[in-house]
């Protein structure tokens, strides 16, 4: 039950990122380019996408909040940290470098895969790799245990 | 490359990605955020969790192959970069989005709709990025 349903929700947000044009790199990088305005063949289709997202998600969180816990958990799973630091910022902000020079996302690459076309699997090992390199890293700069007392 | 303005198409899709969102939630209480689910793939230690990725996995896949069985046509992918490019940004993407803690889809969407401040900073973070990496690369570089 658990599997088909998580499978039925990946494909209508598959068809969604399909349908919505996220998963079509030019279309991404013209609506990154805003000198495109000037011309006139500025694509700003993607401010669509997520404003049509947000207006199921914001009303449609209000109302699964409501309720106490999820249909087939028996919590919900949300992240606590609060915290705004450098991490955060410095991080989301060369995701951004990557996806205007790409034109994929992660979201928008992995329902492409489903194109069999060479580019998403590239970007998506790419992307693996990205994430195994910071996890790496991360592990390395973690401050070392304390020593246990002898 | 134009490419053609789409609100009709990029509402629905956009509707869709959200309908999906809410229905993680309400199904099983999580953030749908492809960085999430990749992340959850690479960790082997909860099986349980691993098999709901992977079948989130697999039904996104399904998405371009069930719209092409659907109406015929294959969904719009034009690449207008080289295979280097995308391998480049892919490594990038995954740096930033494992510091940053989330991606459009699990920020942009899914956190934003719940007004967290962590969620709204990386995505003003990520949107200024973006648009200014695309001004250097196609008028500053000319790429």
């Amino acid at each position: 039950m658990r599997i088909l349903s998580a499978l039925v929700i990946g494909l209508i947000f598959g068809v969604g990122i399909a349908i919505s044009g996220m998963m079509n790199p030019a279309k991404v990088l013209n609506f990154f380019d805003l000198a495109q305005i000037w011309d006139g063949t500025w694509d700003p289709s993607l401010a669509f996408v997520m404003g049509g997202a947000l207006a199921v998600t914001i009303p449609g969180y209000r109302l699964v909040f409501g309720r106490p816990a999820p249909v087939l958990e028996n919590r919900f799973q949300l992240p606590d940290t609060r915290v705004i630091d450098r991490r955060l910022v410095l991080g989301s902000g060369v995701f951004g470098i990557g996806w205007g020079i790409a034109g994929f996302c992660p979201g928008g690459a992995l329902p492409a895969l489903g194109t069999g076309r060479i580019e998403p699997f590239l970007f998506v090992a790419a992307l693996i790799g990205g994430l195994l390199i910071a996890r790496v890293v991360q592990a390395r700069s973690l401050p070392p245990r304390p020593k246990p007392a002898t | 490359m134009i490419t053609e303005f789409t609100p009709l198409q990029s509402l629905g899709g956009g509707a869709l990605i959200g309908i999906a969102a809410v229905l993680l939630m309400a199904f099983h209480g999580r953030i749908l955020g492809a960085t999430g689910i990749l992340g959850g793939l690479m960790r082997l230690n909860d099986m349980a969790d691993w098999r709901l990725k992977a079948a989130l996995l697999v039904g996104m896949a399904m998405g371009p192959l069930a719209l092409l069985w659907a109406t015929g046509t294959a969904p719009a992918m034009e690449v207008p970069i080289s295979n280097l490019a995308v391998v480049l940004g892919g490594l990038i993407v995954g740096v930033g989005v494992s510091y940053g803690g989330g991606c459009t889809s699990g920020h942009g969407v899914c956190g934003n709709a719940r007004f967290s401040r962590r969620s709204i900073v990386a995505t003003i973070s990520f949107m200024i990025t973006s648009f200014a990496t695309v001004f250097v690369t196609r008028h500053l570089l000319g790429a």
